[in-house]
């Protein structure tokens, strides 16, 4: 069985390491908060210039000075702390900030990121601090389907879609499998209803086998 | 110092580079800006995150026609049809900008830094055309001061002689903007005494403020 949207949620709170300062993209990883577990210590970072950021605001909580990078409304914690935008982007590029998980058009075979445009000459460019989080970032996890709506996979030896960043990403974490990106290419770290082999033919492009399959 | 949004934003001339606070509404001066609807100047350069949500504010701004140009991180968003529109049309243009650059290159405006490398970029399609430059070992891009000619911004409390504090993560440009401009507008909720603040908790010293106007919440 692949994963639903909240099993891949799951997975990658559970790989966050405790006492990491984490930044969670816009849409679906915005869920991983729902797994982390209260005492991990882990505390979220949101570039619009916050330390400590609690769950969604519902009815009277609901501030409109206090949102997160998807312009919603949250909560704070105790011990968090508020900054201004340089200082929010210095504490990315400056390799302060542990973890940061995003969506993905695209992840290639050396962890290039594509994950702002398609490229689509219609299209509104419109890159946020996506391109700063991944260059940024100790870790970059990426959080997709492993294949398109179209049945193409989107991890691939080259991306097609503009990048985001060249070589940033460590992980990828898809609704049928879990990969880590490293010098030696591509490693299935695990799979969720589908062989190895059958994967490979899927996704076709070397991947190195799990140690433990 | 204390002045009425009119007066305020009547620094703004034909042509202005415009810094504009805001990250989506939070912060946003929006009563600044409809100030400067009303004032009438246009072919204006607006640098901010966003190119406007709904129909107030920077929306609304656009909508009436007075932006030759947005510089911005994120322009393309739900709400944000009046830029798109425009966009389609060919009638505005469009500089698109990482988040932590657009932040950066303000701050360096403000700092009097002439330019400076970062990695924000590099081997993607905004690389093109920017110097760039290999630094242990890593691709660093040249990157330009962003100045305005005016910045409006929304804090939370002034003192008289404009001294600045913010409300949570509304804070976002304001202190950034603030320094980067010619003449700097503040939009606060409220204006108390000098000595009144926590000279600790200023966050925008009053050096950066020229102008500040009051606009209850």
């Amino acid at each position: 069985m692949s994963l639903s949207r909240e099993q891949m949620a799951e997975i990658v709170a559970r790989d966050i390491p405790d006492g990491s300062y984490v930044n969670l993209g816009i849409g679906q990883p915005t869920m991983v908060a729902d797994y982390l577990r209260p005492d991990s210590g882990v505390i979220l970072h949101t570039e619009n210039g916050m330390l400590g950021m609690g769950r969604p605001a519902v009815g009277d909580e609901i501030d409109p000075d206090l949102t997160n990078a998807g312009k919603q409304p949250v909560t704070e914690l105790p011990g968090a702390s508020y900054f201004h935008h340089a200082d929010s982007f210095a504490m990315m590029r400056g390799g302060h900030l542990d973890v940061c998980i995003m969506g993905a058009f695209q992840v290639s075979a050396t962890g290039d990121l594509a994950n702002w445009s398609t490229g689509a000459p219609d299209a509104i460019p419109a890159v946020g601090g996506a391109m700063d989080l991944a260059i940024g970032a100790k870790q970059v996890f990426v959080m997709m389907t492993l294949f398109a709506k179209d049945g193409k996979p989107k991890l691939v030896p080259e991306c097609t879609y503009p990048l985001t960043g060249r070589g940033c990403v460590s992980r990828v974490y898809t609704d049928v499998a879990t990969f880590a990106v490293g010098s030696e290419g591509v490693r299935v770290v695990e799979t969720f209803g589908i062989s190895v082999d059958e994967l490979i033919t899927r996704v076709g492009m070397p991947l190195v086998p799990s140690p433990f399959d | 110092m204390i002045v009425s949004a009119q007066e305020a934003v009547s620094a703004v001339k034909d042509g202005d580079t415009v810094l504009v606070g805001g990250f989506g509404m939070a912060g946003m001066p929006v009563e600044l800006i409809d100030a400067l609807i009303e004032h009438g100047a246009g072919d204006l350069t607006i640098v901010s995150n966003n190119a406007g949500n709904g129909d107030t504010g920077l929306a609304a701004l656009l909508a009436a026609d007075r932006v030759r140009k947005v510089v911005c991180s994120f322009p393309r968003q739900a709400d944000s049809w009046v830029f798109d529109g425009l966009y389609r049309a060919g009638r505005i243009e469009l500089e698109v900008v990482p988040q932590g650059n657009l932040a950066e290159r303000m701050r360096a405006a403000g700092a009097g830094i002439g330019a400076f490398f970062s990695p924000t970029g590099a081997g993607t399609p905004l690389a093109e055309g920017k110097e760039s430059r290999i630094i242990d070992g890593r691709e660093y891009l040249l990157e330009y001061p962003i100045r305005g000619d005016v910045a409006l911004i929304r804090a939370h409390v002034a003192d008289r002689r404009g001294n600045l504090v913010y409300r949570k993560t509304a804070r976002n440009f304001g202190p950034v903007m603030a320094t980067a401009a010619t003449v700097t507008i503040a939009q606060v909720s409220r204006i108390v005494d000098v000595g009144a603040l926590d000279p600790e908790a200023v966050v925008t010293p009053a050096i950066y403020v020229d102008r500040l106007v009051e606009v209850p919440s």
